[in-house]
This record gives structure tokens, sequence and C-alpha cells, in this order.
């Protein structure tokens, strides 16, 4: 079943990122070819002489596609406190991508603030997505101050080496049925958002995987078709897994031929 | 006054935020600020009251994974 993000449902369980495209232009192609559920967009200071911020708004505003503002960069609560609330202010949505970092060689999220930042940003008013590992207790304790949807990482930010730890990503699965999950962070190609998918997950954020490729609008392309595909194969309801081999032509009616 | 804007120091002669913002040409601008690194809403800005060495940040919209 398709679950809603604090009750909006998306039109495709892709979430694209925004950054590191060799241009503006092939950005716009990304998108129109990726035709993601939300774009994740940022702050940065602006220059007065070359608003730059300004021509990408207005390229936001041209696609069309809901944003999904984010906190990239932030290490404390209170620095990710204050861009959200300039990031709602920009963006005009309460909608914000928390990410709290704790360590810079795995940017992995330093669960302990982000706790903390996501209490106090839900009691804003926000609707908090947060960036997390795939802790069982730590989720726990984001959806108990709050949060009411949760965004595990795969692996690092920017490696692209998918699935790190697919236990532990069907184990917090398993345990919250009912809270939608993204796989955000590490996926590479589009056979890990299709095994994302797969595992029951609700959506995948991509960014590196689809900007840094050779042809950025070509794999946008790929992962549009990869997370359907891993969706309908969700909902078929995969077979189980064997550890030994069972024919699947039919044995009975063989002819005798040794 | 001198003004630390986006770790820049400017010499102005706004007195509030909101006067600060249209001196320095970013008037009509989707921008975001924050002062002393507090975020200063659109409606506060004309009654912010601007300090010597105040640290202001201004940002608007960027690509963001």
């Amino acid at each position: 079943m398709t679950k809603s993000f604090y009750g909006t449902v998306l039109s495709s369980p892709l979430m694209l990122g925004t950054a590191q495209y060799p241009s503006p232009d092939i950005l716009r192609d990304a998108v129109k070819a990726a035709q993601p559920g939300v774009v994740t967009v940022s702050l940065r200071r602006e220059s007065a002489g070359e608003r730059a911020g300004q021509a990408f708004w207005d390229l936001i505003q041209e696609l069309g596609v809901p944003v999904l503002p984010n906190t990239a960069g932030c290490h404390t609560v209170k620095e990710a406190v204050t861009t959200a609330h300039m990031a709602r202010e920009v963006f005009g949505t309460d909608w914000v991508k928390l990410e709290v970092i704790g360590e810079l060689d795995t940017l992995q999220p330093d669960v302990f603030g982000l706790v903390e930042a996501a209490r106090i940003l839900t009691d804003d008013g926000f609707k908090v997505f947060p960036y997390t590992t795939e802790d069982l207790v730590v989720a726990e304790r984001l959806l108990a101050v709050g949060c009411e949807v949760l965004m595990p990482w795969g692996a690092p930010i920017g490696s692209g080496k998918g699935l790190n730890n697919v236990f532990g990503l069907r184990a917090l699965r398993a345990h919250f049925p009912d809270v939608p999950l993204v796989v955000d962070a590490g996926i590479g190609v589009p056979s890990h958002a299709a095994q994302a998918l797969e595992l029951g997950y609700d959506a995948v954020l991509i960014n590196t995987a689809v900007a840094k490729a050779g042809e950025p609008a070509v794999m946008a392309e790929a992962f549009r078709f990869a997370v359907q595909a891993g969706l309908l194969a969700r909902q078929a309801d995969p077979m189980e897994e064997r550890d030994m081999a069972v024919p699947s032509t039919p044995v009975v009616g063989k002819a005798m031929l040794a | 006054m001198q003004i630390v804007v986006n770790d820049e120091v400017h010499e102005v002669s706004a007195r509030t935020l909101a006067a600060l913002i249209d001196e320095l040409g970013y008037g009509g601008a989707r921008i975001a600020t924050a002062m002393d690194g507090s975020f200063v809403p659109v409606p506060y800005r004309a009654r912010t009251v601007l300090r010597d060495g105040a640290r202001i940040e201004i940002v608007a919209p960027m690509q963001g994974g």
C-alpha cells in the first residue's frame, strides 16, 4: 500500500537531489527524466551582485516538483534548527530533511543531536524527515518526538555503495511496518534503488548517483524505471529464498532416457 | 558602523536589518536572514536594530542533496 508522507502521497517513490550537476540545463533534463516525487534543495550564502539563489529558485519553480529543503552541512542542533527556520521561510514549506552530521569521514548523523533537533522542530510545527541510521532505538526516539517519517542511510553519503546493512534495513522495515521509510544516501546504481523498494521501503533519495553519472539525464530515467520495478515487485510479493535447488520444470512425465 | 555580512566586513549607514538589506542591494531577493546566529524572520527585520560588529547571515535557495 502506498504510504503518505505527512498526509501527502508522492507521485513517485523517487526523491532526487539537485546538487553537483554539471550545469542548470543538465539538472533540468535530469529532473524531467527522473519524474521525482520531490526534489531536495538547500540554502547557501547569497551575494547581492550575483543573485545565484534567485536563478536556482526560478529553475525550481519552472520544474514544478515539490521541494524538500535540507539542513546539509549542519553539525550542531542550533545550526540545524536555525537553518530549518530559514528554509521554511525561503521555500514556503514546513517539510525539512533534517541532517545533523556527527563525523566527517562517513558523514554519519549525530543521532543524539538529531533527536534533540527533531524534538525542537516538530514542536515548532515542522514536518521532519530525519536523516538517520538503521538503529532501531534511535528510530523509536525519533518517532517519540514527533517524526512520522524515517530516512535511514544505505551507505555513507556520496559513496555509491548501495545498501550496506540489508539485515538492519529489513529489521527496521519489519519493526515499523506503518512508518514511511526512505533509504537516503549511498545508492549508486538503479539496482540499489530497486532493492530498497523490494525490501518494502517507501522511497529512495538519490543525488550523486545521477549528478555524477556520465549522462545524468539517462541515469535519471534509469532510476525512474528502477523504483517503479522495485515497487511493483514488492506489491507482487516476492518468492522466498531457499538454500537448495528446486526444479522449476516439472519432473513428472519426463522421458526415461538414461 | 561596521557590520559583518556573510563573513565580509561592510561599512554601512543602515540602522536596521531591513535597511541593511536594501543598502547592500538585496532588495526584492528571495533570502532569509540571521543575526548573531539567530534567525530573523521577514516581519522582524524592520525592528531588528543593528549594532557595531553584528554578524549577519544572508542565504538564498541553492542546490542540495
